[in-house]
């Protein structure tokens, strides 16, 4: 084999290699990384895994939110309008969170079926609604519209 | 009268500017293969031609909205008559419409700059190139025509007043971050015609690198300046004091970044020594593309972020088979036609090319790093397997690693010969660098925090690798002809000098904002105080003030340091009357070493106190600084001597032949 062949050989393998590391790399902390995302019916349903980090999304429920008079706390619920779950955060809301927009939380869920927001996002266009809230509310509505006959498929399929 | 039909008139421009661009995109290719000159030649009046009538559609917008002209749909959506003037006119570009009017503006006036300033590339050459361009241009402005026209009328009833700009866009920051982020977008389009036309020419030599470099940088740099100041706007704007969050929209930026700098290097090489001509065209179609891909992600809404606004879906499926038709015709060709060429290279591991080929490895994989992280959810989510979002801790985990080995080889580049040199050379030239990085790494820590941190060590040890071995060739000359020495480098190996530095001063603030911040998230009221960070912030006043769209409380926040009065910070929280919007208003006072964050959060229940984010942010300033020289090394590049005198030595060139 000639020097230069070998060492386009020795270049590719190497680059092969470091390709395949990094990819190897890139998915296990992607996996380590993913927040699902669930609906109140599906957090109520039991479906997501408590003490792992997820995201939630509903509508703030109207007359939810209650602050603690002396510390930052909030608690406030989130609802499809099928199901509620109750939240607490610590800290400050967004501008945009408000009773009856559309919210995004990021947090864990606790034995008590609380979950503890780590972040609160509320979108920056009131208008706009989280493509994932959307598709949470278009679901609940939809399975009220069919008169209880066959059972509800949860699952992931939320976009009809 | 005029004023009345300014709407038709800007939409009948883009109509003239849409056929320019099909006369552009196809007659001179056409002449190109049947080498016709006269064919060739439509190209250059056309690209004026295009420019010409975009800027007058624009001109028409812009002037709707400073008559206030609400009958048209884009203008009453967006602004309002008790909007400031400034923000009036930025509102062109703050939504969906105006700014694809105005990217594709800009690229008209590329094509523009290319027709003029590349009047000595070979006929055929030139008339590829734009028309390329041209192509880009009218997939753009057909889409533009089809789904987003900015100019669609509310008639006959149309409001009486506007629903204003989102109050988030009424900054000073967003009047330039779009405009330079687009420069940067569209402007590799120029480095990915040349390619083009190179690949149609079968004229893969070392020449069309040449002619792409400058381009190539100047576009890197907006795209440079574009990104920081999306950060920094961020930054204050947000009021959470963060500068990234690797949210799908900032990646969609950074992506084209990060193929955009391996495709400077990249050329480099192939400029140099003729080495890597496949893989420097391919990066220039994969950063254009990367760009579009941009452009798709923020402008179809299929993400949920800042920048995604209610849209409608059509929107999204014209600019994916855009970027379909682009990527794939590109790369066909690129099929076809690369593999001719053979690049004859041997080099050792031990050279410039070998670490330029390093550099070029570790930055695509970044790149496939974070195009990964951006789109896996949505490729879950289109497969119906779930909603997932991806969070900064991924991006985290593998990009600063990723970081650090990018460091390793911009230290040893530039002082590495090209083709091979010897391991002992190379310690020799490094060993003196490597202790002195490593002394000034490990005392930072200390002198600053008075302890010491393994993570701050190590950012602070790549940054000053990629400082101090820069210095080595200015020494050398200095040694040999005194202080007229350093003059004799070119202004290219300034530019690359300076970007580094840039680089490296970008390092130094992520390392040190990200391990010595402190932030608080208080409940204040008047006279109440807080320690954060060793600065002592006592609220003194809490009033109601008024502005010319919004009412605000406005909070003053008296900060000491010991005994000294270190400044007085205003924040604001603004309420925005038409769309019944709060916003923050962060008081920064922003210094070289440290900047101090103050913003309001929301007011409590008893009436007179707020929540409040408090935060010192140490050398925050250093990331955008960063960015901004690594811009100016870009642009200080372009100046070189090579490419001014390039038309002399052309015209010697074809005297001789």
């Amino acid at each position: 084999m000639k020097a230069h062949r070998r060492q386009r050989l020795i270049i590719i393998l190497v680059l092969v290699a470091l390709a395949g590391v990094a990819i190897g790399l890139t998915l296990y902390s992607l996996r380590a990384n993913m927040n699902l995302f669930y609906s109140p019916t599906q957090i109520s349903a039991g479906e997501a895994p408590p003490g792992r980090s997820l995201r939630a999304g509903g509508v703030v429920r109207d007359d939810s939110v209650q602050r603690d008079q002396q510390t930052l706390d909030v608690t406030f619920t989130v609802t499809d309008f099928e199901e509620d779950v109750p939240v607490h955060y610590r800290g400050i809301l967004p501008d945009l969170f408000r009773e009856g927009q559309g919210v995004v939380i990021v947090g864990t869920l606790n034995e008590r079926g609380w979950l503890e927001a780590s972040e609160v996002l509320a979108k920056h266009d009131e208008n706009y609604m989280p493509p994932e809230v959307d598709g949470a509310l278009k679901a609940a509505e939809a399975r009220k519209s069919i008169p209880s006959s066959g059972a509800v498929t949860g699952g992931n399929d939320e976009r009809i | 009268m005029l004023i009345e039909i300014l709407p038709e008139i800007g939409l009948y421009a883009m109509m003239l500017a849409l056929a320019m661009a099909l006369v552009q995109a196809i007659v001179p290719l056409a002449g190109s293969l049947t080498r016709r000159p006269l064919w060739m030649s439509y190209a250059g009046p056309m690209a004026w031609g295009q420019a010409l009538f975009l800027l007058v559609a624009f001109v028409c917008l812009a002037l709707g909205f400073l008559f206030n002209d609400f009958s048209v749909d884009y203008i009453a959506g967006n602004a309002n008559s008790q909007l400031p003037w400034y923000y009036r006119l930025s509102a062109v570009w703050g939504g969906h419409e105006g700014s694809v009017l105005l990217w594709s503006m800009m690229m008209a006036f590329w094509g523009l700059a290319v027709s003029v300033f590349s009047r000595n590339l070979p006929r055929d050459m030139l008339a590829r190139v734009l028309s390329v361009l041209g192509m880009i241009n009218a997939g753009f402005l057909l889409f533009i025509l089809a789904t987003s026209s900015p100019f669609e009328r509310i008639l006959p009833a149309p409001p009486m007043e506007g629903a204003d700009l989102n109050p988030l866009l009424q900054d000073p920051g967003l009047i330039v971050h779009p405009p330079m982020l687009y420069m940067g977008y569209v402007g590799f389009s120029v480095a990915f015609a040349f390619a083009l036309a190179a690949l149609m020419g079968g004229r893969l030599d070392a020449a069309w690198t040449r002619w792409a470099r400058p381009w190539t940088n100047l576009a890197w740099a907006f795209l440079s300046v574009g990104i920081a100041l999306g950060s920094w706007w961020a930054y204050y704007e947000l009021g959470w004091g963060g500068w990234w969050f690797w949210d799908p929209v900032e990646n969609a930026s950074l992506m084209p970044w990060l193929a955009g700098t391996a495709l400077m290097h990249s050329l480099a090489v192939t400029e140099k020594r003729g080495g890597f001509k496949s893989w420097t065209v391919l990066l220039a179609i994969v950063t254009f593309s990367l760009s579009l891909l941009g452009t798709f992600l923020v402008r179809s809404g299929v993400l949920t972020s800042v920048h995604a606004f209610a849209n409608d879906p059509s929107r999204g499926t014209f600019i994916l088979v855009l970027l379909g038709l682009t990527v794939g015709a590109s790369l066909t060709l690129y099929a076809f036609r690369a593999p001719r060429v053979k690049s004859p290279l041997g080099f050792g591991w031990l050279s410039r090319d070998a670490m330029l080929l390093f550099n070029n490895i570790v930055l695509l994989v970044m790149t496939v790093t974070v195009l990964l992280g951006t789109l896996y959810p949505l490729i879950l989510d289109s497969l119906n397997m779930g909603k997932i979002s991806v969070g900064p801790p991924y991006f985290n985990a593998l990009i600063v690693p990723l970081t650090v080995a990018l460091g390793l080889f911009m230290g040893a580049g530039p002082v590495t010969r090209w083709k091979q040199m010897t391991a002992r050379e190379l310690i020799k030239r490094l060993w003196l660098s490597a202790a002195v990085s490593l002394a000034v790494a490990l005392m930072i820590p200390w002198l600053y925090d008075g302890a010491w941190s393994l993570p701050v060590s190590l950012g602070l040890l790549v940054a000053a690798w990629i400082v101090v071995p820069l210095a080595r060739e200015p020494l050398i000359l200095i040694r040999r002809f005194g202080l007229r020495g350093p003059g004799k480098l070119s202004r290219s190996h300034y530019g690359m000098v300076l970007g580094h530095i840039g680089m490296a001063v970008t390092i130094v603030g992520v390392t040190m904002v990200s391990n010595y911040d402190h932030a608080d998230n208080v409940r204040m009221s008047p006279g109440r105080s807080v320690e954060v960070g060793g600065y002592s912030f006592t609220m003194t006043q809490l009033n109601e003030t008024r502005g010319p769209n919004y009412l605000s409380d406005r909070a003053t926040i008296r900060v000491t340091q010991g005994d000294r009065l270190v400044t007085l910070l205003h924040p604001e929280k603004r309420f925005f009357t038409t769309r019944r919007q709060a916003m923050t208003e962060t008081a920064l006072d922003n210094g070289l070493t440290r900047d101090l964050y103050v913003a309001m959060g929301e007011a409590l229940d008893d009436g007179e106190s707020w929540a409040m984010r408090i935060q010192v942010k140490p050398f925050v300033r250093w990331l955008w600084l960063g960015a901004l020289l690594m811009a100016a090394g870009g642009i200080l590049a372009v100046c070189d001597k090579r490419y001014r005198h390039r038309s002399r030595t052309r015209q010697t060139m074809e005297a001789r032949a």
